[in-house]
């Protein structure tokens, strides 16, 4: 079965989602991550959209719920490079997403995850925990 | 040559991922502009996911008109079990599955033209255009 690649950069994962979803793919990525979280004990997840060319209320409900998720797992949530088209078409439908942080580009997205801007010092003191 | 039809399936999570793509080509085709493309792709993900969830299936007719005005029309029809009161469901909140409750009435203002007609026990048709300006 397909699956999205999630990606560690010091404290923090990195999804960089570049197919069309569905169902199976949403739903695998939702629990992969939850589990890459407890796992790596990550502070952050960035999820990099800038190759979405829509985001329509399933994607828009999967991004909530991941960052519902991640929150429960004390770890913040980034949704980065959303394309401007995209983001005009979500206000009109209605889907402000709310509670999901955004960011520009994926390093405005690290440096709003606390403390992994600077990635290998984040790992150094991630060991020390 | 006025029109171009395209008949799809949708009976599975990966034909809205195909009804997307064809809008996608059309829209393209007539010329729209990105953000224009970007909504009428949008609306027509919202409207073929209903097809599928609420509809119980259904099929999407696409549709590239090419006369005075030049537009994309795509019909979504159903024979699921009906909508009682569509005022209701275009209001935004209202949802009868598991959905976010943004589908018809978001689907409606990402598109110049909305019509939709549904029988109790016989199914749904929704219809959207959107036009080149």
């Amino acid at each position: 079965m397909d699956s999205i690649p999630i990606l560690k950069i010091g404290s923090a994962l990195l999804v960089t989602i570049q197919v069309d979803m569905h169902d199976q793919l949403a739903t695998r990525l939702q629990d992969d991550l939850t589990e890459k979280i407890v796992q790596h004990r990550a502070r952050g997840v960035l999820i990099d959209i800038s190759a979405l060319e829509i985001v329509d209320s399933f994607i828009g409900r999967m991004l909530a719920n991941i960052a519902n998720v991640s929150r429960l797992l004390d770890a913040d949530t980034v949704v980065v490079g959303m394309r401007p088209e995209v983001a005009i078409t979500l206000v009109e439908l209605g889907l402000g997403l709310p509670g999901v942080k955004t960011a520009l580009n994926a390093e405005r997205g690290l440096a709003l995850i606390g403390g992994v801007s600077a990635a290998g010092e984040a790992a150094d003191d991630a060991d020390d925990d | 040559m006025p029109t171009t039809t395209d008949t799809l399936p949708i009976t599975s999570s990966d034909d809205v991922v195909r009804v997307r793509q064809k809008v996608r080509v059309r829209a393209t085709e007539v010329g729209l502009s990105l953000v224009d493309q970007t909504k009428l792709i949008t609306a027509a993900s919202e409207l073929a996911r209903n097809t599928l969830d609420y509809g119980k299936g259904g099929h999407a007719d696409i549709e590239t008109i090419i006369a005075e005005r030049r537009g994309v029309r795509v019909v979504f029809r159903d024979r699921g079990p009906g909508i009682p009161d569509i005022q209701e469901a275009l209001t935004d909140g209202f949802t009868s599955g598991n959905g976010l409750g943004h589908g018809l009435g978001g689907a409606r203002r990402l598109v110049d033209d909305f019509d939709i007609e549904s029988t109790v026990g016989a199914g749904t048709t929704v219809a959207i255009a959107r036009w080149k300006r």
